[in-house]
């Protein structure tokens, strides 16, 4: 346990001495802020409107702010994780600090897992962030705390398959450029694998549809909490951690 | 039983046993074997691309040997890599540095990745930092460091945990005229304690520094010795430099034809001094020189015996191995003979 803390407390520091971490959160704040507001503005215009003609339509917090912010925070955190991920194998194989933690007593999945935690913390701090703007609002128009919470987890699991790949993409090669560009073209193929439902037919298309991000981000973000889609993520996150560590077994 | 068996007085510390590595159809590292004993410093010679670097990252665990073992003090690399690792310090080719970090920070940092017990950590950094003389720049960021002072923080993470083998992949590579004195002055102050295991290309250094030298060349094993055995093994003749002042052309007419004499042969002819170099059978053949020189009345002006330098010996070594009838490099336990 010792070199899995080490790894993650070496990872944080590396992350907020380059100003990596500084910049993906503040980017992500005014993003996820631009969303929120927009949202919320459009929740407050759609409130008073629908009220002035009196019809009062049953106006809800969650399908009207919180599912589109939690969608468009899922995107968002497509554009930003590979930057968070693309360093962190790809570096130490072009700096030869990978020779160090390969003969050092410290076994591979610490630094794996450490590398994974790591990254983990920073995708915490963004969410943190988003529930931050959520509470705001709270106080006024209360979202229901199950169906955030699902939200939130969604995210969070999300989130952390995005980084388990990553973290696997960055260990294959020694070019950060290289790691961060064919992570983002994964993310975004599992993004969008869904769409082959509307042409196709058959095992295969239900096959490439289960594999989508999006279909089972869905039920999260409509507060429905559902055991397949988190078995999706964690084994998402398994196969990422576990083939990084392969990986590395081989590396040469 | 390896023929140099014999000599190693202690147990080794560190046994390579028929280790090869082949990446595809090509062979990196061929069946080398060998052992160092507790305190030894051994010397690890061959060309760019030799195989030095496989072989290094094979015994450090870094890379898994194709086929064969490492064993580090009586704990098999591959049963239980971790507690191998734990015995073996390590300065690769690039020091592992992170630049982002202070010196402090690091060595704080491989402290943990070593395993060091934390009520420990403390104690084991300040004791590096001052074997390796970097109390000056403990608090400075690695990146902004000159490379002589990168490569001391290297060898003080490799010392760090007090290693009983310590691997030094061409620790003096890059350095100027200085670093280099004072990375050697380093290594030597650290032998003794350790066994190390030191590469380079540069052969002065492996004489200078080490007790035993290991030739290596196209990923085999062409001689396992001390650099002393292997000048005295490939000389079986005694060539000595003679100059005096006297025209070259009669000098060497002159000196031909004495007893025990093999060759002689004229270097060069300055303001009046003739170089030659002689081949001579014994020690009295070198004392007829001298004594046919003075009698000739020619100015003795020097009369020494050429020492074979370790590049002669490791020129002649590897063309040996690649001959295809040299049957020294057919059996690397005993080669030479």
């Amino acid at each position: 346990m010792t070199g899995l803390f080490a790894i993650m407390r070496k990872e944080w520091r590396s992350y907020f001495v380059t100003p990596a971490a500084y910049i993906v959160l503040a980017v992500f704040a005014v993003i996820a802020g631009f969303f929120f507001y927009s949202m919320l503005a459009f929740y407050v215009v759609s409130s008073l409107g629908g009220g002035s003609f009196g019809q009062a339509p049953q106006l809800d917090v969650h399908t009207m702010l919180l599912q589109p912010l939690f969608l468009n925070i899922g995107i968002t955190l497509l554009f930003l994780l590979p930057m968070l991920t693309m360093r962190l194998y790809a570096e130490e194989i072009r700096g030869g600090t990978l020779e160090l933690l390969k003969t050092t007593p410290v076994r591979r999945m610490e630094v794996v897992l450490g590398k994974f935690f790591a990254a983990l913390g920073i995708l915490l701090l963004m969410l943190l962030i988003v529930l931050g703007y959520v509470l705001l609002v709270a106080h006024f128009a209360h979202p229901g705390w199950k169906a955030l919470a699902i939200g939130f987890l969604g995210l969070l699991l999300l989130g952390s398959a995005f980084l388990a790949l990553g973290l696997f993409i960055s260990s294959l090669t020694r070019n950060q450029i290289v790691a961060g560009i064919v992570t983002f073209a994964v993310f975004l193929l599992l993004w969008v694998a869904d769409w082959v439902t509307a042409y196709a037919h058959g095992g295969v298309m239900h096959f490439i549809a289960y594999l989508s991000i999006t279909t089972h981000l869905n039920n999260f973000v409509d507060g429905v909490f559902d055991i397949k889609d988190v078995v999706y993520y964690l084994s998402l996150i398994f196969a990422g951690l576990f083939l990084t560590a392969r990986r590395m077994e081989l590396a040469e | 039983m390896p023929y140099y068996w014999l000599f190693l007085k202690g147990t080794p510390l560190l046994d390579v046993n028929h280790i090869s590595k082949s990446y595809g159809p090509t062979l990196a590292v061929d069946d080398i074997t060998f052992q160092a004993r507790k305190g030894e410093v051994l010397g690890f010679l061959g060309p760019n691309g030799a195989g030095k670097t496989t072989t290094m990252r094979m015994i450090t665990g870094f890379l898994p040997p194709s086929r064969g073992a490492v064993t580090v003090d009586g704990i098999s690399m591959r049963q239980d890599p971790i507690a191998a690792k734990r015995r073996i310090g390590y300065l690769p080719e690039l020091p592992p540095l992170y630049p982002e970090f202070t010196v402090e920070g690091y060595l704080q940092l491989v402290a943990r990745l070593k395993k060091i017990p934390s009520a420990q950590r403390r104690a084991a950094v300040d004791r590096a930092l001052e074997r390796a003389a970097l109390g000056q720049v403990r608090k400075r960021i690695i990146g902004r460091l000159s490379k002589g002072y990168r490569q001391r923080v290297g060898i003080a993470q490799a010392i760090l945990n007090e290693p009983p083998l310590l691997i030094l992949d061409e620790p003096t590579a890059g350095l100027d005229p200085r670093q280099i004195l004072e990375t050697r002055q380093l290594v030597r102050g650290l032998a003794g304690e350790h066994t190390i295991i030191l590469s380079t290309h540069i052969l002065a250094e492996a004489a200078t520094t080490c007790e035993r030298v290991i030739i290596i060349n196209h990923g085999k094993l062409v001689a396992v010795d001390t650099p002393e055995n292997l000048t005295h093994r490939l000389r079986a003749t005694d060539t000595v430099h003679l100059e005096a002042r006297a025209p070259a052309a009669a000098a060497v007419a002159a000196l031909r034809g004495l007893p025990g004499v093999l060759r002689v042969e004229p270097l060069s002819e300055q303001a009046g001094l003739a170089r030659l170099e002689i081949e001579c059978q014994n020690l009295q053949a070198r004392e007829a020189l001298a004594r046919r020189v003075v009698e000739a009345g020619w100015g003795l002006a020097e009369l020494r015996p050429v020492e074979l330098s370790l590049e002669e010996i490791f020129l002649s070594l590897t063309a040996e191995a690649a001959a295809p009838s040299a049957d020294a490099a057919a059996a690397p336990e005993a080669p030479l003979q």
